[in-house]
């Protein structure tokens, strides 16, 4: 009740003054402005006593975005929820009142009532609405109906507070297409930093193997090499077994070597998507021509993202299109980066097929990314995906 | 023959003094980081840097930039860069230029020993050691764009041999054939690749390079 005739007070007052002094539009702005405050203030105010009083959370309105200050007064003038803030400031005193005066009347008769026969012989015969207050059953069933009231006194105190909440959470709140809007917001941030911390994580991984298990099995091997030509005298036995041992040390840098690779190409990082692709078509058992223009660079974890689409799809084209030749396009255009993989192969590739174009599709929607497969009976295929330059 | 180390992990670092000394040759000095190296560097003036590719403080690719830094201004001292894994890119940005006393290995070479120690000592004398791997993404990358295609497989198999920088005796023994087949396949190479026929063992690899970076 107070705060809301504070509020009715000070929001209508503030804004009859500014729409009176519209006409003179120097001394409005001021005044605007104080409005403005007043309301986020209220706000704040109603939504801490909705916190403390009920438990009901309501969640902070949407704030105006704008480079300038003028801006943002512009946007939070025009802004739907200021308005429905203001809306409910004006509410809360006619909904306080009329709230305050339902539940105190429904107690007060309530507790009249229940007590009635006690003082009921005090009243005149006809005191109350020209009721028989002298007859007992009369006196009964107003004591009855009194027991009634105080059973639904807390409901109704309920009730009215509810009716409170759901106005003050309609008006007060972000509105529902704003609520959704900013849900989004908050998912696709929290994916963005998932999906970045994911590709973190793999070059932590690959940096720590690299400097640790990878640079130890050289050495390993190194020494094994060592004495495979130092003990050349040595017993048959003997010699097989470092024999045996040095090769193996090797087959495990091989396989540890591909393994890393996998995990994330360093070279991505110093000499960008051009320089990686054309390692992996190099690789390639089959003549695959590579054209990349890409002006500037993306942000890592959306090269990365390029660069293992890139490799699943050419391993795609390997493992089952029987192509002879395939192609990379990979361009870069208004903050878009595209990549295009063909291959002269027999077709019928699709997503359900494979886990690797399954994979692909994932790491593509993960970045916002659009992936799409051409891929008739015969062939070609081509394989198109279409990324943020930006995560 | 006079050697710096540049390579950050103190283990590889340690084998490696070791396997060359046992070979015969002085490591001069050692570095742990690329702009150490480059005072090491200019303070000894060795025959030859092994060079890793990956070095504090960035772990990208400081060991190659300082290797090509390195060529530039001290073009008598030879380079080998080793790497736990070879780009076609580093390998043509080292080998643009001049490619006399060049090297790119995978680390794993170091395992056998005996080649190692004789890859160094090529480099270290002006030859070319590159990594077969290397060799191998140099072709495919040059065979998608040039005459290449005109080879016979032997023959693409002797210029991979030849690329690595190994003479016609070890290129016979390698493939089990006579001197005198390797011989034709090899004027049969220079004249497809139209290139004229050099006497030496390291002008024919230049030439053979040069023409894997022009086609790079």
């Amino acid at each position: 009740m107070p705060v809301g005739i504070v509020s009715f007070v000070v929001a209508l007052t503030l804004a009859a003054l500014t729409a009176g002094l519209l006409i003179t539009f120097v001394l409005a702005v001021p005044v605007l402005v104080a409005l403005l405050l007043s309301i986020r203030a209220l706000t704040h105010v109603q939504r801490s006593r909705f916190r403390s009083l009920l438990g009901v959370d309501i969640p902070p309105p949407t704030r105006p975005v704008g480079e300038t200050w003028g801006a943002r007064l512009k946007a939070e003038t025009r802004s739907g929820d200021t308005w429905r803030q203001f809306g409910y400031h004006l509410l809360a005193l006619p909904l306080g009142v009329l709230g305050f005066v339902l539940v105190t009347t429904v107690w007060a008769w309530a507790l009249a009532l229940v007590t009635l026969p006690a003082y009921a012989w005090t009243l005149p015969a006809n005191g109350l609405f020209g009721w028989e207050l002298h007859s007992p059953a009369m006196v009964a069933a107003l004591t009855v109906t009194g027991i009634l009231l105080l059973l639904v006194a807390p409901w109704v105190a309920w009730a009215v507070a509810s009716v409170d909440t759901v106005v003050a959470v309609a008006l007060l709140g972000p509105s529902r297409s704003k609520a959704l809007a900013r849900r989004v917001e908050d998912l696709t941030r929290s994916r963005a930093g998932a999906v970045d911390a994911a590709d973190a994580e793999r070059r932590r991984i690959e940096r720590d193997l690299h400097d640790g298990a990878q640079q130890r099995l050289v050495s390993l091997a190194m020494n094994l090499g060592r004495a495979r030509t130092r003990l050349r005298d040595a017993p048959e036995p003997a010699r097989k077994a470092i024999e045996e041992a040095h090769e193996e040390a090797k087959q495990a840098l091989a396989e540890l070597r591909d393994f890393v690779r996998g995990l994330h190409p360093a070279v991505l990082d110093d000499r960008g998507l051009d320089a990686a692709l054309s390692g992996i078509v190099a690789r390639a058992p089959l003549p695959v021509r590579l054209r990349v223009d890409v002006p500037g660079r993306c942000s890592p974890t959306i090269e990365a993202i390029a660069y293992f689409v890139v490799a699943e799809a050419l391993t795609n084209v390997i493992k089952h299109a029987r192509a002879t030749t395939a192609e990379v396009n990979v361009t870069a255009t208004d903050g878009r980066l595209r990549i295009a993989v063909t291959d002269d192969g027999h077709g019928g590739a699709s997503p359900d097929a494979g886990s690797g174009l399954r994979g692909l599709a994932q790491r593509t929607a993960a970045a916002d990314g659009v992936l799409r497969i051409d891929s008739p009976p015969g062939g070609p295929t081509v394989i198109e995906v279409d990324l943020p330059c930006e995560s | 023959m006079r050697i710096v180390i540049a390579e950050d992990s103190v283990l590889l670092r340690e084998g490696l003094i070791r396997l060359l000394t046992d070979a015969g040759h002085d490591v001069v000095a050692t570095a742990g980081d690329a702009d150490e190296a480059m005072a090491v560097i200019a303070e000894h003036r060795p025959d030859i840097v092994v060079m890793d590719v990956r070095m504090p403080p960035t772990h990208t690719d400081e060991g190659l930039r300082a290797a090509i830094e390195s060529r530039g201004r001290w073009p008598e001292v030879a380079v080998l860069v080793l790497s736990q894994w070879v780009e076609e890119r580093y390998a043509t940005e080292l080998l643009a230029g001049s490619t006399a006393g060049v090297g790119y290995l995978l680390k794993d070479r170091v395992a056998d020993v005996r080649d190692f120690v004789d890859a160094v000592v090529r480099v270290g004398e002006g030859g070319t050691a590159l990594d077969p791997d290397v060799v191998s993404q140099l072709l495919a990358t040059s065979r998608h764009r040039n005459p290449l295609e005109a080879l016979t497989p032997r023959e693409t198999e002797v210029l991979k041999l030849m690329a690595e920088g190994r003479s016609n005796r070890a290129i016979a023994e390698a493939l089990v054939v006579s001197d005198g087949a390797v011989e034709k396949h090899v004027s049969n190479i220079f004249m497809k690749l139209d290139l004229p026929p050099a006497d030496s063992d390291h002008r024919r690899v230049l030439a053979v390079v040069r023409y894997l970076e022009d086609a790079g």
